[in-house]
Formats: structure tokens, C-alpha cells, sequence
């Protein structure tokens, strides 16, 4: 994907192979020979990060199913069996319950990184629209895996978020009915939850796909924002990206680990021990913690079809960045003025995060609409404002200067041999 | 295809037969998506499982509220006292978020009795009675509050609660559905 594919097989099987299925070149040239910026931080591990919390979310929960029973009434009990009879079973579920809230920590890190350093900018839309696209899965995903144990929570996240869709005018009642395959959330809900919740980690596994195509069309981003002018620029991706990547992989699962086993019930609500019972509502029900920035800006309008879209924009316009904002420079190092406001949009949306845990009442209320408030005037007022009024910093003449003292040389290629620009 | 015995503006046969095939595919594609989409609707032994039923109100006391499930939706029987319906019916009607008489919501007659679709109009939590500032229903969702006639005060639902459909068959028995 890099150019043309400096690969030569040495193996007689795989010259054979490569004549017929050029697989060789294609690992070699994207995953080992894959010219990286030599400048990139730790932030940029996170997409190695998401890429292995997505293949445990798929190997723990194709292991799960075979133990699972998708039926309204024997759905619980089969979550408990596991827990307390099957091999590992606690340990599998664990597992796969709290990838979930991993697979989403690391998710925000990642979206924020893309934000801090402009990743989204001209030549990288695409891939960013891309992004998004697997974020909106995501979110599907797990709100029907968070619905499958049918515990209270489950049952009643699934009645409240069906919901959302009956603020459609005119078909709302009937979309939702079509949802449930009923009057109310039942047994035909939970199946077809269960048969989506298998699908979708498959479809996003096929835009991951396209996501990394797109990354290595373009090229990697960097800390300084600009393009890799030469070879001294750059350094192969293996060993220098994979090593980087691993060893903070091996950091973020230390984290993984500690949740697991030691509060691996810690992000989850007690309320969901408790089969689901639809004549009674939870006194204080309130979404998975990745959702709550979310769910704030929903309650913090006064009105259904008003917070229904507006949750949704508050999403969807993360897919316009690159047009939204309009300055030029990508990297908020070089500019002052972002940067404080990226802090303050990252505050405030953890703020959110917060008040969605509360319960709607009060000082809560007023909080949550001033920020969601600020949400939108960071993304739709402030962003496309910035490029017009700030005076960006002097952007460094190249990504080796910008890292070394005086840059290398021209010429002077450091420890890899010059290659085209990436 | 011979691009000299026609120029690319002519429509010929073959562009009409194109044209056709392609409609006839497209045609086959909705079609196919009919049961694929269709199969997600409510199935016979649902709809036929959201029959009528009936209800004995000899039961309730004054100032209870009861709860019954129709086609898997809670079902309110409130048996009102008199200040509730007072309260409800002091009240400017034409002034509520949803505008509705307390009148238009009982069978006239039996203004004691109260039946409503116990779901919150927010986003289909199940609202606790006899709580909030209005003598009614409380959500504890999103804190949606509703009066003595099921009629949305303050709160982010849009609309009062819904009221099934239902019939005295003689003074102490209703059919829901």
C-alpha cells in the first residue's frame, strides 16, 4: 500500500505463493518495510490498542455464545451459569464485559489524539469519516451486549433506547414495534439483539480494514502535523512502531487486568444482578459509563424529539470536523488558541460524562445545558472561528528537525535507509 | 459495441434492454427485502397473544392504583378519590403541555376510574404513583412528572399518558383491548 513493494521472497514456497496470491508483499510492505514518522508519541498506540481489544471482544464472545441462551427467560440464568459452572467462565465474561469498557477508554483516547493533532485534516477525511462510522457501530454493539444478560438494567436500557426512535414523526410507534417485534421489549427483542450483537463486531472488523487501508494511503500523522519530507523523516515500522506499540499495549493491559481481577464488577451496576422485571422501572437507571456524555445531552434538552437529535448530532458532527475546522495547520503544538480550547472541550465533555450519572434534577439540569450548550458551540462556532483569528506558531521545517537538534543532515539517514515520502 | 453506427446521445435497443434489466433487478431486490424486513414486525402468536382482557374493579380501593399487563404494556387502574378528580379537573386544561379535559380521559359516569398505558411518553420507563408535585405520576428516568388525570405537568414527555382502549362490560368489569 506504500508504493511499490520492495519485497523479495527468499523461500521457494513463497516465490511460488507470492506469483499467485502477492499476500507476502502486501504484510511486508504495510506492517514491516511501512515508513512511519520518526516523531510519533505514545498517543499513537492506541489504534494497535483498539485493534487487539477488538479480536479479544470477538475470540471472548464467540467462546461466550456457546454457553449463552438468547431466551427472555432463561437468558439470565445462562449468564449466571457461565459465571458459576462453566470453565474459566467468570474469567471469559469478565473478560469480554469489561474489553468493552477498555475497547471504549481506548476509543476516546484515540478520538481525542485524532483532535489534539488534527489527524482529521486534508488528506486523512476519509479515514476519519471511517473512524466515526466504526465509533456508531460500536455504540450499537455494545448497547446490545449490554441488554443480553436481561438483567434490570438490560431490560430497561433496551426499553429506553428503543424509545429514542418513537421521536420520529408520523412512522415512530410503528419503526419502534418493528424494533421489539412486539408491543414491548420481549423475547423476540432479545433474540434479535443477540443475532446483531454476533454481526456487528464482523462489520466493524471489515471497516477496521478499510480504516487502515485509508491510514496507509495517506500516511500516518505525527506530534508535529507535517507531512514526512524525506527519508531521515521516517523510520520502518517494524521494529520501531511495533515494538512502541507493544510495549504500551502490554502498559494498557496491566490496566485491563487490574479491572478483571480485582473490581470486575466496578463499571457495571448492581441493578443488573437483578432479572429483568418489566412492571418495575430501576428507581435510577442510567447507561454504561461511555455512554453518559451522550445520554447527559439527551436529558439536558426539554424536549423528546429535540434531545433525540440532538444526541445524535453531538456524533454525527464529529464526521465534519475536517470541514469545521478551517485552520490550516494541523498540530495543536503550533497553535495556542486550539489547544486551550481542545482542553476545555475534553473538560467538558467529561463534565457531561458526570452529569449523566446524576440523577435529571436541579443545579444537575442547568449544568448539563450549559455544557452540552458549550458542545456545540465548540464543534459549530469556535472550531471554524479559530482558523480565521489565530496566529498559529512557526511550524518546524521538517519532522526530523523537529525532534533533533538541528535535524539530521540532509543526506545522513539516520538508522534506515532514505525512502520515498510516505 | 460498434460506437460508430451510433452516436452516444441515440438511444438504441440495447440501451432500452439495459435499462429494462436493470429495473426488473431492482424490482427483485425490493422484493427480496420485503420478508427480510417484514419478518421483524410482530409475529402471529404475539398479536395473537395481545387479545382483550378483562379486568374485575370490585378489588380496588379508593386511592389505589393497580397494574395490569396488555400485550406486555403495564396497564394503570387508578380509583380515584375525590380530591384527585377535583385536582384534576381545577386545573386551566387549555394551558398544559398536552391539552386534555379530565372529562375527555374517564368514561363519563365513572370518573373515578382512571386507565391509562402505564409508560412514561419520554422514553418508556414505567412512572411511580402517587408521587411528583401534581398528585400523580412520577418518571424516574428523566423526571417526567404527570397530574390525577395522567396528563403531562413538567418534564421532558411530550404528551400525556396514553390511554388504552377500553369498555365497561357491567359496573365493576372492564375490558382492555
Amino acid at each position: 500500500m506504500s508504493g511499490h513493494s520492495t519485497y523479495q521472497p527468499q523461500s521457494p514456497f513463497m516465490k511460488w505463493l507470492e506469483a499467485r496470491l502477492p499476500i507476502g508483499g502486501l504484510v511486508y510492505s504495510s506492517f514491516v518495510d511501512y515508513p512511519t514518522p520518526r516523531n510519533l508519541n505514545y498517543w499513537w498506540t492506541f489504534g494497535g490498542i483498539l485493534a487487539f481489544m477488538l479480536a479479544v471482544q470477538i475470540v471472548t464472545g464467540v467462546v461466550l455464545a456457546m454457553h449463552y441462551t438468547p431466551h427472555a427467560s432463561l437468558a439470565f440464568d445462562s449468564v449466571e451459569h457461565i459465571m458459576r459452572d462453566v470453565n474459566y467462565g467468570w474469567l471469559l465474561r469478565y473478560l469480554h464485559s469489561n474489553g468493552a469498557s477498555m475497547f471504549f477508554l481506548a476509543c476516546y483516547i484515540h478520538i481525542a489524539r485524532g483532535m489534539y493533532y488534527g489527524s482529521y485534516k486534508d488528506p486523512r477525511e476519509v479515514l476519519w469519516i471511517l473512524g466515526v462510522i466504526i465509533f456508531l457501530l460500536m455504540i450499537a454493539t455494545g448497547f446490545m451486549g449490554y441488554v443480553l444478560p436481561w438483567g434490570q438494567m438490560s431490560f430497561w436500557a433496551a426499553t429506553v433506547i428503543t424509545n429514542l426512535f418513537s421521536a420520529i414523526p408520523l412512522f415512530g410507534e410503528s419503526i419502534v414495534s418493528w424494533l421489539w417485534g412486539g408491543y414491548s421489549v420481549g423475547n423476540p427483542t432479545l433474540n434479535r439483539f443477540y443475532s446483531l450483537h454476533y454481526l456487528l463486531p464482523f462489520v466493524i472488523a471489515g471497516v477496521v480494514v478499510l480504516h487502515v487501508w485509508a491510514l496507509h494511503v495517506a500516511g500516518q500523522n505525527n506530534p508535529a502535523g507535517i507531512d514526512a519530507k524525506a527519508g531521515q523523516d521516517t523510520v520502518p515500522f517494524t521494529p520501531y512502531a511495533t515494538i512502541k506499540d507493544a510495549f504500551f499495549l502490554a502498559c494498557f493491559l496491566v490496566l485491563y487486568a487490574w479491572f478483571i481481577f480485582y473490581i470486575p464488577n466496578y463499571l457495571g451496576h448492581p441493578d443488573n444482578y437483578i432479572p429483568a422485571n418489566p412492571a418495575v422501572t430501576p428507581t435510577h437507571i442510567v447507561p454504561e459509563w461511555y455512554y453518559l456524555p451522550f445520554y447527559a445531552i439527551l436529558r439536558a434538552i426539554p424536549s423528546k424529539l429535540g434531545g433525540v437529535m440532538m444526541l445524535l448530532a453531538s456524533i454525527v458532527l464529529l464526521a465534519f470536523l475536517p470541514w469545521l475546522d478551517t485552520s490550516k495547520v494541523r498540530s495543536a503544538s503550533y497553535r495556542p488558541l486550539y489547544r486551550q480550547f481542545f482542553w476545555i472541550f475534553v473538560a467538558a465533555v467529561i463534565g457531561l460524562g458526570y452529569l449523566g450519572s446524576q440523577p435529571p434534577e436541579g443545579i444537575y439540569v442547568i449544568a448539563a445545558r450549559i455544557l452540552t450548550a458549550w458542545y456545540f458551540i465548540h464543534l459549530l462556532i469556535i472550531l471554524p472561528l479559530l482558523g480565521f483569528i489565530e496566529t498559529p506558531k512557526p511550524l518546524p521545517s521538517s519532522i526530523s528537525a523537529a525532534v533533533l537538534p538541528g535535524g539530521l543532515p540532509a543526506g545522513a539517514s539516520g538508522p534506515v535507509p532514505a525512502r520515498d515520502k510516505a | 459495441m460498434s460506437s460508430a453506427e451510433h452516436t452516444p446521445a441515440e438511444h438504441t435497443r440495447r440501451d432500452f434492454l439495459y435499462v429494462m434489466t436493470g429495473a426488473v433487478a431492482a424490482a427483485g431486490a425490493v422484493a427480496a427485502a420485503v420478508p427480510l424486513i417484514g419478518q421483524m414486525n410482530p409475529d402471529a402468536s404475539t398479536i395473537a397473544a395481545g387479545a382483550p382482557i378483562e379486568v374485575d374493579l370490585t378489588p380496588i380501593a379508593q386511592g389505589q392504583v393497580i397494574k395490569v399487563f396488555w400485550r406486555g404494556k403495564p396497564i394503570f387502574i387508578d380509583h380515584r378519590t375525590k380530591k384527585e378528580i377535583d385536582e384534576a379537573r381545577a386545573v386551566d386544561w387549555h394551558t398544559l403541555p398536552d391539552p386534555a379535559s379530565d372529562e375527555s380521559r374517564v368514561k363519563s359516569g365513572k370518573d373515578q376510574w382512571l386507565v391509562l398505558i402505564g409508560i412514561c411518553t419520554h422514553l418508556g420507563c414505567i412512572p411511580l404513583a402517587h408521587q411528583g408535585d401534581y398528585d400523580g405520576w412520577f418518571c424516574p428516568c428523566h423526571g417526567s412528572q404527570y397530574d390525577s388525570s395522567g396528563r403531562i405537568r413538567r418534564g421532558p414527555a411530550p404528551l400525556n399518558l396514553a390511554l388504552p382502549p377500553y369498555e365497561f362490560v357491567s359496573d365493576t368489569k372492564i375490558r382492555i383491548g
